[in-house]
């Protein structure tokens, strides 16, 4: 004689489930909406946040990178190319800077690695674009997002300064 | 001029194509949108957003996917058997439409006012599976093929029990005319004279059984993403994919509005002093399908030896005994004779 569990069968026809789970649903279907309205709203961003590479200038409008190849030699995806010769004034200076974004995994390994804070990864997150060529930076591509990032890159840096 | 419409022949076959125009021309815009608020109400659930971008709240969304579906490129299967490639969806669609002639939404607002109307939509939502069928086969390949068949298996194990579910209804109406059945509800009562009440347990056995056989969550199997992709569905793409979208959520509809008629008094005033009207009608139909969507959202997929074990094993008996009780109460007028509400041949 197998035992017969009443109060199973009682809660399986009479759906108990199925209300329970109606109930829950009615009570998040009236709850405020979690999700951002993207291109409108936007999530907080750390200031270590990794987003898209800028090289930095001093304030004199001299550019940082010695050429020292330090964020080529560290770079695990092996995505930065540096040529570097002594320009007509004797400094060191690069003489090709190109980042493959495509390989880029924004470690953050050159930031680091970077002696003068010229090789940086700003807070700009939304940089896609409809070719891949496009996504080959090269220097002046990178100088230009200094330029236009510098205000909230050296923001970011002197509030994570602390902790590095 | 109006002689022209009722005595000359194609008078009336202009009237006739008219009368189908008025109805699904409606019918297909407020498509649009119940589409739309199934995913406004799926998103909900989830408490995110749904569709909000295209017009207003995003109303216009489903107009946009339509335009969509239009002008992207037709794939046809190497393999593919072209003329029932093409067919099953358009199948699909109208037989899914069809069955809209006998739905009356108000007194007498009917297309085709015949005695065996149940029994009509029944055959034609049969038919329905052919579409699915022919689907899966023509695409020559194997999970579309899987995908059908489990659907074929599912909707005729549902139609067997929907089938026993209205066989009450008709016996406590005494009639298979759509509109007979919701006179037969009328009452000094309001909606406690529904056929809801009465026939408590087969509401839920009929919206249960109306899931399945529409392929709705969670009874969608057949097109289960996680194992078929998206069954039979899995080779179309373009306008032949948005006939059997639109197939199938018309047929959900088309659900709704038979729960309306035989359960909730079709457009029948729920309090005795307010008006009747296709008011009452479209707002019940609207309930329904924010049941059904609902259900959408907060139900996990059944597994398919459970949908058949719960189609076999517990609808079938159940509805069958319900059948042989509602035949015995009607005949001896038991419970005050709620069961017998003959309107014709009393």
């Amino acid at each position: 004689m197998t035992q017969i569990d009443y109060a199973r069968h009682a809660k399986y026809f009479l759906l108990q489930d199925f209300w329970g789970g109606m109930k829950l649903g009615l009570k998040y279907f009236f709850r405020p909406k979690v999700t951002l309205n993207y291109p409108h709203e936007k999530g907080p961003l750390s200031p270590r946040f990794r987003g898209e590479h800028a090289l930095r200038r001093y304030p004199n409008g001299e550019e940082r990178c010695i050429a020292c190849k330090l964020c080529e030699a560290i770079c695990p995806a092996q995505a930065i190319t540096i040529d570097a010769e002594p320009r007509e004034d004797g400094s060191r200076r690069t003489t090709r800077y190109d980042i493959d974004m495509t390989k880029c995994i924004y470690c953050g390994f050159c930031q680091e690695a970077c002696p003068v804070d010229a090789i940086v990864e700003g807070p700009n997150f939304e940089f896609s674009t409809e070719t891949r060529e496009e996504l080959f930076y090269d220097k002046t591509k990178l100088l230009e997002n200094g330029d236009r990032w510098e205000a909230e890159i050296a923001r970011n840096l002197e509030l994570d300064a602390p902790y590095r | 001029m109006a002689e022209f419409f009722i005595v000359n022949p194609v008078g009336m076959g202009l009237l006739i194509v008219g009368k189908i125009f008025l109805l699904v021309i409606p019918l297909l815009v407020a498509l649009a949108f119940l589409m739309y608020a199934d995913r406004k109400i799926w998103a909900a659930v989830q408490m995110r957003r749904g569709p909000n971008v295209v017009g207003v709240f995003g109303l216009l969304q489903s107009f946009a996917d339509f335009g969509k579906y239009i002008v992207k490129e037709v794939v046809v299967p190497a393999g593919a058997d072209k003329s029932v490639f093409f067919m099953a969806p358009m199948v699909s669609l109208v037989m899914a439409l069809i069955a809209w002639a006998v739905i009356p939404f108000n007194d007498g607002w009917v297309l085709s006012d015949i005695n065996v109307a149940i029994l009509y939509v029944f055959a034609v939502s049969s038919l329905e599976v052919y579409g699915v069928i022919m689907g899966g086969w023509a695409s020559n390949s194997k999970y579309p093929f899987l995908g059908s068949l489990r659907s074929a298996a599912q909707m005729i194990s549902y139609e067997v029990s929907i089938g026993l579910i209205i066989i009450g209804v008709i016996i406590s109406a005494g009639s298979m005319n759509f509109g007979n059945i919701v006179l037969a509800q009328k009452g000094d009562w309001g909606l406690l004279n529904w056929f809801w009440l009465p026939h408590f347990p087969m509401l839920f056995l009929f919206l249960i059984s109306a899931l399945a056989e529409t392929n709705r969550p969670p009874f969608d199997l057949p097109e289960a993403e996680s194992e078929l992709v998206a069954g039979y569905q899995v080779e179309y793409s373009s306008t032949p994919f948005l006939l059997f979208m639109i197939g199938e959520l018309v047929a959900v509809v088309l659900m709704c509005a038979l729960i309306s008629l035989m359960f909730f008094g079709g457009w029948l005033s729920p309090v005795p002093f307010l008006p009747d009207g296709i008011f009452w009608m479209i707002l019940k139909m609207g309930f329904v399908f924010f049941i059904i969507s609902m259900i959408k959202a907060i139900t996990p997929r059944y597994r398919y030896d459970q949908l058949m074990r719960l189609g076999w094993k517990v609808f079938l008996p159940f509805s069958l005994i319900w059948v042989v009780f509602v035949a015995f109460a009607a005949k001896f007028e038991w419970f005050w004779g709620i069961y017998a509400r003959w309107t014709v041949g009393s």
